[in-house]
């Protein structure tokens, strides 16, 4: 509360613009949010001298070296991790959002029993995380034979994703007017064909936002790789890095360069996506 | 394909139905919600040398009571709340103070503060695990030289290596990584005040402090119980952090050990112990109800209370 007390105009203090104390504030914690992030990819970037000397310098003809990335490189199948991860998050995505949609409509469209308590079940996933099933879902995929198979992290993950994907867009097809449809069954046009040509078109912004939401998770998660597909062949990224720092732990350069390739590319793909998702969460799209 | 006979020739079987929710509808019951009761029933069984026999709440009982196991697990449930604590405390007012500067009226740069305070968020938490750990290490000595520079320097200590202080130092890494989240949402909320009412205090004569606290405060209250539950519901089933810096073991002496790495051991097994499926099967169903609880209490009490505050 104290904090918020600099909102109050003090007659006492010196009066120093309010703007410029709301940047201090900001900037101040812009830093704060940041300077970790930077620290690790500065130093990645240079000899394991100038790491401990001066490791808040930026790297220069001196220090400057790339040792640290041929190293990861030697040692681990870094190109092979992220592909993992890319081929698992760009399946399961693309498969959230097209059996989400087809969920989401078929939900919101038609009136039949069992309707309600669908809606139920899909609703309860949002809350109710997915790994508290972890046990079952080993030996589910020991029967199956699909342990140490992406195709059993696409699973899951497609499971994981559809419950707040079909929230989402069940919300969004609420808002389509009914006229629309009407009309295109009038017609006598088949539902498929509403779907497909009429209303998976007019998704498409409220999909953009599902996507983001249900990349990040799926990205980022070590649980289910750890569990279900820990091999060589099969690992991803964030489990590539963790079970390379666990192994590296001492050599600094192999560690900050591991670090480092695992963020950047996320970050570039952040900014260039940060607008759609930041107009995402601030639609009140997730409520 | 044919139609069922059994139904009236005017309504012949939706086909679209199935082919619209059938896809979606099997993946999510098949992986989520048969594997979720399967765990709750799997936790009522005892399996001993793949024979397994109905044991009723016997595992519950050997949890919260057996000299071995619960001490780990209340041990794991207090340090939960520990963690799920620091985060309320800390981590919901800095994003409230946060959504609150970046809502001020012809702030310049606001996107691009949002947007770069956001950005840990983004990251895997195991990253930030490593990164956290690298920065707070004596080794390398970036947090002691920093604190030093600010006169600070007696009070660098090696936060995550002591039993006394780990916890919390986990705990504020992640406050740290996830504060873009209640920074977002609540700031979404306040662009969402329509700005009469704001106008209305004003022209009555409030300040800003008293418009924040009488008029903006109490529609936000909403946004910041969803902010809390989904907390909650993050927090009790947080893993990767502690497995990140401090493996499965959750060292110091299981001193940040959480919900999540005990059901990891308990069903994996450590050191000595063997891993087992119906003891795993049972923390997971306490996680469960704890979380289901949590969810309750807030769809059944915050959520109405505060209902009289929205538009």
């Amino acid at each position: 509360m104290k904090l918020l007390n600099r909102f109050i105009p003090s007659s006492g203090m010196r009066q120093v613009p309010k703007s410029v104390t709301v940047h201090a504030v900001l900037l101040a914690y812009t830093v704060i949010a940041l300077f970790p992030i930077i620290v690790v990819v500065i130093n990645a970037f240079k000899e394991r001298r100038a790491i401990f000397r001066d490791p808040l310098d930026l790297p220069d003809s001196d220090s400057f070296t790339l040792v640290g990335f041929q190293q990861v490189l030697l040692r681990s199948d870094f190109g092979l991790y992220s592909w993992n991860s890319l081929v698992v998050t760009i399946l399961a995505v693309g498969l959230v959002l097209l059996l989400g949609a087809m969920a989401a409509w078929a939900l919101t469209e038609y009136k039949f029993k069992g309707n309600l308590l669908i809606t139920f079940l899909f609703a309860m996933g949002i809350m109710i995380p997915i790994r508290l099933g972890t046990v079952s879902i080993l030996s589910l995929m020991v029967n199956l034979d699909l342990v140490n198979t992406l195709t059993a992290l696409v699973l899951v993950y497609i499971a994981q994703g559809l419950p707040l994907a079909v929230y989402i867009l069940s919300e969004f097809v609420r808002t389509i007017p009914k006229e629309l449809t009407e009309a295109a069954r009038c017609d006598s046009v088949s539902e498929y064909k509403i779907f497909f040509c009429v209303i998976l078109p007019l998704l498409k912004p409220a999909m953009a936002t599902v996507a983001v939401f249900t990349m990040i998770p799926i990205w980022n998660d070590l649980w289910f790789p750890l569990i279900l597909a820990p091999g060589e062949e099969t690992r991803t990224i964030t489990l590539g890095v963790q079970q390379f720092v666990g192994q590296y732990v001492t050599d600094w350069n192999s560690v900050l360069s591991a670090l480092t390739l695992a963020i950047v590319p996320v970050l570039i793909l952040y900014t260039i996506f940060s607008r759609q998702l930041i107009r995402g969460l601030t639609s009140g799209a997730v409520k | 394909m044919t139609p069922s006979n059994q139904h009236d020739e005017k309504k012949p079987f939706p086909w679209h139905l199935v082919f619209f929710l059938g896809p979606g509808l099997l993946i999510y019951v098949v992986f989520s919600v048969y594997p979720l009761l399967d765990t709750l029933v799997l936790s009522l069984f005892n399996e001993q040398q793949g024979q397994s026999s109905f044991v009723g709440l016997q595992n519950f009982i050997t949890l919260v009571t057996d000299e071995t196991w619960s001490q780990a697990f209340w041990n794991a449930l207090g340090n939960n709340f520990k963690f799920f604590a620091i985060h309320m405390l800390v981590q919901n007012p800095i994003g409230l103070l946060l959504a609150v500067l970046l809502s001020s009226p012809k702030l310049r740069l606001s996107g691009t503060y949002r947007t770069l305070i956001f950005m840990p968020t983004m990251l895997s938490v195991v990253i930030i695990g490593f990164v956290w750990q690298l920065l707070l290490s004596p080794i390398w000595g970036i947090s002691e030289n920093f604190l030093y520079s600010i006169g600070l320097g007696q009070y660098f200590d090696a936060w995550l290596g002591k039993e006394s202080s780990a916890l919390i130092t986990l705990a504020f890494i992640s406050v740290w990584q996830f504060v873009g989240i209640p920074m977002m949402l609540i700031y979404a909320t306040l662009l969402n005040i329509p700005d009469d009412i704001v106008d209305a205090s004003v022209v009555d004569g409030a300040n800003s402090f008293q418009t924040f606290w009488h008029i903006k405060l109490p529609l936000i209250l909403p946004t910041i119980a969803m902010v809390s539950i989904l907390t909650f519901v993050a927090n009790f089933n947080a893993f990767e952090l502690i497995y990140a810096v401090k493996g499965a073991l959750a060292g110091p002496d299981f001193s940040t050990d959480l919900m999540g790495t005990f059901f990891y051991r308990t069903f994996f097994g450590f050191q000595l112990q063997q891993g087992s499926a119906s003891m795993g099967a049972a923390v997971a169903t306490l996680m469960f109800l704890i979380i289901l609880v949590g969810v309750m209490l807030f769809l059944f009490f915050i959520q109405r209370r505060i209902q009289r505050f929205q538009f």
